[in-house]
């Protein structure tokens, strides 16, 4: 079978700063920061009091209360979002030739911490029967599926921070080897409790800045001191540009290809010469047959901790050399926080309003330019440009990388 | 309590844990091919009767609890044992 192209067709996404696909592409566009003191348990007691939360979510729009009762937050971003990515790209049921592959990095983390207290407080005989089938974490792939009967491939990736950008990278080479037509694929995530807040800040991995909780996330910036923990979904509708011709629907963008290399270093710190990294951009640029000078626009992994920031500038320089201080890098991590699993999908989907609607997402709260740190972020404000072509990057703790590019739909 | 008092309970409980209208929840109503419940939501029934009528059900009982009034028939006499 000669090998497929492969296109995407539908958007869903849920985050802090939007539900739904032009409400969060507004709001990348206008440059708002959708993060606040966390409001969904009292956090006074934790170092960090900050997070970029998904407030009152429309979940009435998607489930009965029922269905919600047995769905892990993580699970019912990733379903909303799933149903709205497949209403815009216009699918009903599935069948044997769809597929979905949907990642998180830490699964349903909220259950499993409600149970822990019911066995504590209540005994082993309160403990619900419904506690493993909610947390783990290839629920969300599994509702999907059982919600749109699709019964192709799946999987569900778990590469903490770059889980859903190689369930993208997944889905994209399964159709293009022509075991699917067509995949619903991303990742949902929903990490804000008290106890990660307090792991993840333990790590020295978090913003510290709780009194100005806007200006935390700032990729790039000098006085960056670490992420901004987010929740939410991003799904994707994956289809051969066969199925999507014959459907007629709206192309948003080709996927031109995909790489994965690993850090095989530390289980947390990012390899310190970024050579994964630049190998994998080498590696996905020659697969898409495009030189550095084709890249028109990056969506960083830019998660602004000190290291992270560093190194992958430091990477993007290496492959780009000059072109590195032209082309035009940004962080929407600066708005969102990181979503950890859900991470790489929501920004591709970030990535994706370049090339529809040729406005770049801006870095903002990039203030204080670091000389490690001096390439074109597109601070503050969003600009508009002509993207044909972009790349997504996403680095995961493990030392897992993964990398994206995508081109502008032209026929 | 009275057989009528319960089988409003236990309706009230149905209604909640399974998000079903508390009119289809007739005496006859059988969970699983009725109301639309799967086996693990029979389980989560089962601890539900247990926390609203203070009583143990054992896993050898709640074999017997398959519809409304086989639930309101165990529990009169689970709670008449109790007094």
């Amino acid at each position: 079978m000669h090998s497929q192209r492969v296109v995407i067709t539908g958007i869903g996404v849920i985050t802090s700063i939007g539900q739904n696909k032009e409400e969060f592409w507004q709001s990348l566009a206008q440059g708002r920061s959708g993060v606040t003191q966390i409001s969904a348990f009292d956090p006074s007691s934790l170092p960090v009091r900050i997070a970029s939360e998904v407030k009152d979510f429309h979940w009435k729009d998607y489930f009965t209360s029922k269905e919600a009762n047995r769905l892990d937050r993580f699970t019912q971003f990733a379903l909303a979002a799933a149903i709205q990515a497949a209403h815009d790209a216009k699918i009903q049921e599935g069948g044997e030739d769809v597929g979905v592959i949907v990642g998180s990095g830490v699964g349903g983390l909220g259950t499993l911490l409600d149970q822990e207290e019911v066995l504590s407080q209540r005994g082993a005989e309160r403990v619900s029967p419904f506690l493993i089938p909610m947390m783990i974490v290839n629920a969300a792939c599994a509702q999907i599926a059982i919600h749109f009967r699709a019964q192709g491939y799946s999987s569900a990736p778990v590469t903490a921070c770059a889980s859903s950008l190689h369930a993208l990278g997944e889905a994209f080479q399964v159709i293009k080897r022509g075991q699917a037509r067509l995949i619903i694929a991303g990742g949902g995530e929903a990490p804000i409790v008290p106890l990660a807040m307090a792991a993840f800040a333990n790590m020295k991995a978090l913003s510290f800045r709780n009194e100005e909780p806007q200006g935390a996330s700032r990729p790039f910036d000098l006085y960056r001191d670490g992420f901004v923990m987010g929740e939410g979904a991003g799904i994707l509708i994956l289809e051969s540009l066969e199925s999507a011709l014959e459907r007629r629907a709206h192309i948003y963008a080709e996927i031109l290809s995909y790489a994965c290399t690993t850090d095989a270093y530390h289980i947390s710190a990012p390899e310190p010469s970024g050579q994964a990294v630049v190998c994998m951009i080498k590696k996905a640029l020659k697969e898409a047959a495009l030189s550095p000078q084709e890249i028109d626009y990056i969506n960083a992994h830019g998660t602004s901790t000190p290291l992270n920031d560093k190194i992958e500038t430091m990477a993007l320089k290496e492959v780009f050399q000059d072109q590195a201080y032209a082309v035009p890098v940004s962080s929407t991590k600066s708005m969102i926080g990181h979503l950890l699993g859900a991470a790489g999908a929501v920004e591709t989907i970030a990535t994706l309003l370049p090339l529809d609607r040729g406005i770049i997402p801006p870095t903002i709260n990039l203030e204080h330019p670091d000389p490690d740190c001096d390439l074109n972020y597109v601070p503050q404000r969003a600009i508009s440009g002509e993207v044909k072509c972009a790349m997504k990057l996403s680095y995961g703790f493990g030392g897992h990388n993964a990398c994206l590019i995508l081109r502008r739909f032209e026929g | 309590m009275q057989e009528q008092e319960i089988l409003q309970k236990v309706k009230e409980v149905v209604a909640e844990r399974l998000g079903v209208e508390i009119e289809r929840i007739t005496p006859q109503a059988r969970y699983q091919e009725d109301l639309n419940a799967d086996s693990l939501d029979v389980v989560d029934l089962v601890m539900a009767f247990e926390d609203a009528f203070q009583v143990k059900i054992p896993d050898s009982e709640a074999g017997r609890i398959k519809a409304v009034q086989e639930t309101v028939d165990y529990l009169k006499e689970a709670l008449e044992g109790k007094a």
